[in-house]
């Protein structure tokens, strides 16, 4: 037994905070609000080597593991560092696992030295409610279909809301095929057909875009059906470590301000009512901490799994965050509430994320789709 | 991260199954967590007992010189797998094994090591915790229970409650009150009580599914000779820590607790048709589903500071919390589901589990006090001021009726409802 990170990994934590700290992110991330541009993070990324991170070591990745990857999300997610890994990091994973003939060595080298960013377009998978790949549409409660791709590779659709699309030299965009599979598709953007259409919306950190695609020429990469979904919840997963980062930093502000903060001759945290409530932002915490450990262990170890731990990440640690966001306003009272403080900005977060990649809602459809279709299997054993 | 033994506790898992493998035959059936009620079910369930110490599957974690195995927290996780997935019971006298009896290895005079241990491990004879009262729960040192010194030893006067296996346990240990002009956590002593002795009266307390799960004790003129205290007289109060801290452990060791399982719900809901395809029941479950998920990987993290040779921190309560709330949205998920036929009392209706749920969430101390605890010791928020620190025990009995005399008479001395 042992579920405890490694030296390492706590090293690769230490270094991504040092690195992050020597930029006042959450300082931008109010600027950017008022229409200033963000610091460029992506030299410092690709110094500390976390565009590689999920590329194997023969295609001049580091090779590490999702887990990995989660850990420096935790860091980014703490002080609001909007660095374009969420498109990033999946397409790569995607790329690497094709072989030589559809992923170009050279282009993987290139990625992996972020000397070229990659974002991905994906789709999540059916379940046992809805029997189509869907991308997000662009307004409304229904899902739009997945991009299609002919046979000579070309892509043809739309996808909407698409994490750090704006400013990716290529794409890896989830299609169906004439026999209506899914294929990961490799696009570059400079090839024609392809629009990127930027868009800011509530958290100016969170760089998205809306793709449309007009039979733009792409490769189709030689991956499995299983590989594509599980770049989507790895997609899950990283989002899912960005919030818990910001539960962390909403718990410890709060807790601090909640010593120090007196009222009628008290400590505000003293009083019941507000210990409770910074006390549920730790039981959501440690909730989604031990998730993200299953969710790293299944991404390493178990598979089959990756799908239900990734989502049941995501959705208690997207809960977790917009808990803990309402929370640290209310115990900073009403200045909390205003541009005086950082609290908004992680607010404004949390309520975007539990939108973006099919929501937390359909993170926990898909808890109970596989635990559904597990024991559904079982019965039939 | 993974899940496997090390070598050492793969051994110890091998001998463990081996000797199930071997045995099990001679297990009483297993009724899970309902009541051993019948005469006959506790002294099978004491003879099984004694079979599994003799196998070397009870006391894992006492010295070897009491009759246990030596062994680490592991090991008793490991024991307890196994014992689980043979489908066997485990022994019957959990609060004794696992609580009790290292308390009295910890305090207790050599004599009483000699005499109660061995019986106690063996099941030969069954032992109950006598310490929370009518007023006495989350703030134990209140404890109004009186022990007054005689010619010949003690006599004691008072009321326990919530006292599981009182009803055929010989042995009670219990917190009372010794010397009330002290400060309440200072004028207390602990005790073995016979159960009985003249004077001790027990009663079932039965709860909203209709089971007696708990006792109340009443004890009348209980005499008990002079040697009965554990630990300095006055001093029960650190006696009485050390058997809440092993009830931490032994709750932290229960493997996989309740029982609860986010599969076996799922079960249950897919034999409804038409529930797993609906939305509203797909997101309640996939919620609470990921609850109890998140506690599975919570439990392997504990066995991870353990295993490192640490102890798991206050915050591991919070997992009680996670599992009464995500026990409470599966009840209510599957009556709505299924409707009245759901609340059956019967094996396989949900009745029983959705009426034991709001007394668990006090269980072991109420959810609030767990809040303030963790609140206080893990994020190192200031505590509630109290008013009870440094007074005697005899003066703070005194205020509370003055203060309840003056509620009566209207209130017209109260300090609060100041607008700010």
């Amino acid at each position: 037994m042992n579920f405890s990170l490694t030296e390492e990994q706590e090293f690769l934590q230490e270094a991504a905070r040092g690195a992050l700290g020597r930029v006042k992110t959450v300082e931008a991330a109010r600027d950017a609000l008022e229409g200033a541009a963000l610091p460029d993070l992506w030299p410092a990324a690709c110094e500390a080597g976390w565009p590689g991170m999920l590329i194997s070591e023969a295609n001049e990745g580091a090779g590490l593991e999702p887990i990995d990857a989660m850990l420096v999300f935790v860091e980014l997610g703490k002080v609001l560092a909007s660095v374009p890994l969420l498109g990033h990091l999946p397409a790569s994973y995607l790329l690497d696992r094709g072989s030589e003939m559809t992923s170009p060595p050279a282009l993987l080298g290139e990625l992996a030295a972020g000397a070229r960013r990659a974002a991905f377009v994906g789709a999540c998978p059916p379940s046992g409610i809805e029997d189509r790949w869907t991308v997000a549409s662009l307004r409304g409660p229904i899902a739009a279909d997945a991009p299609t791709v002919s046979g000579d590779g070309s892509v043809s659709g739309a996808a909407f809301w698409v994490p750090d699309a704006p400013g990716a030299a290529s794409l890896v965009v989830v299609a169906m095929d004439d026999a209506g599979a899914p294929r990961a598709v490799l696009v570059d953007v400079a090839g024609g057909g392809v629009s990127v259409e930027p868009v800011t919306r509530y958290d100016a950190t969170r760089t998205l875009g809306h793709v449309r695609l007009d039979s733009a020429p792409g490769t189709m990469l030689d991956v499995e059906p299983e590989v594509i979904a599980h770049a989507w919840h790895l997609e899950s997963a990283l989002l899912a470590a960005e919030s818990l980062g910001a539960v962390e930093y909403a718990l410890e502000v709060s807790v601090a301000y909640a010593k120090e903060r007196f009222t009628f001759g008290r400590a505000i945290g003293s009083y019941q009512a507000m210990k409770h409530q910074l006390v549920e932002i730790l039981r959501l915490l440690d909730n989604a901490r031990s998730l993200m450990m299953y969710a790293g262990w299944a991404g390493s170890d178990k598979p089959d799994e990756f799908a239900l731990a990734a989502s049941a990440f995501r959705a208690k640690a997207g809960k977790a965050l917009e808990e803990s966001a309402r929370i640290q306003i209310s115990v900073h009272g009403g200045i909390g509430a205003t541009f005086e403080h950082d609290a908004p900005l992680y607010f404004r977060k949390a309520q975007l994320s539990r939108r973006l990649l099919g929501g937390t809602a359909g993170a926990s459809d898909r808890v109970a789709d596989e635990l559904f279709k597990q024991a559904t299997l079982e019965g039939a054993l | 991260m993974d899940l496997n033994d090390t070598p050492e506790l793969a051994e110890h898992r091998a001998k463990v199954r081996a000797w199930l493998a071997k045995h099990k035959h001679e297990a009483p059936v297993n009724e899970g967590a309902s009541q051993v009620e019948a005469e006959h079910d506790i002294a099978a369930r004491r003879a099984w007992q004694a079979r599994l110490t003799e196998g070397g599957l009870n006391g894992t974690t006492w010295p070897a010189e009491f009759g246990g195995q030596g062994l680490g927290p592991l090991h008793q996780v490991v024991t307890n797998q196994e014992i689980g997935a043979a489908g066997v019971p485990g022994i019957l006298d959990v609060i004794g094994v696992g609580m009790l009896g290292p308390t009295i290895i910890a305090h207790g005079a050599e004599e009483q090591k000699e005499r109660y241990l061995l019986p106690m491990l063996r099941g030969d004879e069954v032992w109950c915790q006598l310490f929370s009262e009518p007023a006495a729960g989350s703030d134990l040192a209140a404890v109004q229970t009186r022990a007054k010194r005689t010619e010949t030893g003690w006599v004691l006067n008072g009321q326990k409650v919530w006292t599981t296996n009182a009803q055929f346990s010989q042995y009670g240990l219990l917190l009372a009150r010794t010397d009330p002009d002290l400060p309440k956590h200072k004028g207390l002593t602990m005790f073995i009580v016979p159960m009985d002795a003249p004077g001790v009266t027990v009663r079932p307390l039965r709860q909203i599914s209709g089971d007696a799960h708990f006792n109340e004790v009443f004890l009348d003129d209980v005499a008990i000779d002079e040697d009965a205290t554990v630990g300095p007289v006055d001093g029960g109060w650190g006696v009485g820590m050390t058997t809440l801290m092993f009830e931490r452990v032994t709750i932290g060791l229960g493997g996989e607790g309740f029982g609860w399982r986010a599969d076996r719900f799922a079960g249950s809901l897919l034999a409804e048709p038409g529930a797993a395809e609906d939305p509203e029941v797909r997101h309640r479950f996939g919620e609470l589903a990921a609850d109890f998920i998140a506690l599975r990987f919570t439990g392997y993290r504990m066995l991870t500071t353990l295993q490192q040779g640490r102890i798991p921190g206050p915050e591991g309560g919070l997992a009680k919390v996670t599992t009464i709330k995500a026990a409470i949205e599966a009840g209510e998920l599957l009556a709505d589901t299924l409707g009245p036929e759901a609340l059956s009392m019967e094996p396989g209706g949900w009745g029983k589990l959705i009426a034991d749920l709001p007394g668990l969430k006090s269980a072991g101390g109420t959810e609030e006090i767990l809040r303030n605890m963790v609140g206080e010791r893990v994020l190192g928020l200031p505590p509630e001021p109290r008013l009870d620190k440094g007074v005697a025990f005899k003066e703070l009995r005194a205020r509370e009726k003055r203060s309840i005399g003056e509620a009566d008479r209207g209130g017209e001395r109260s300090e609060t409802g100041v607008a700010s």
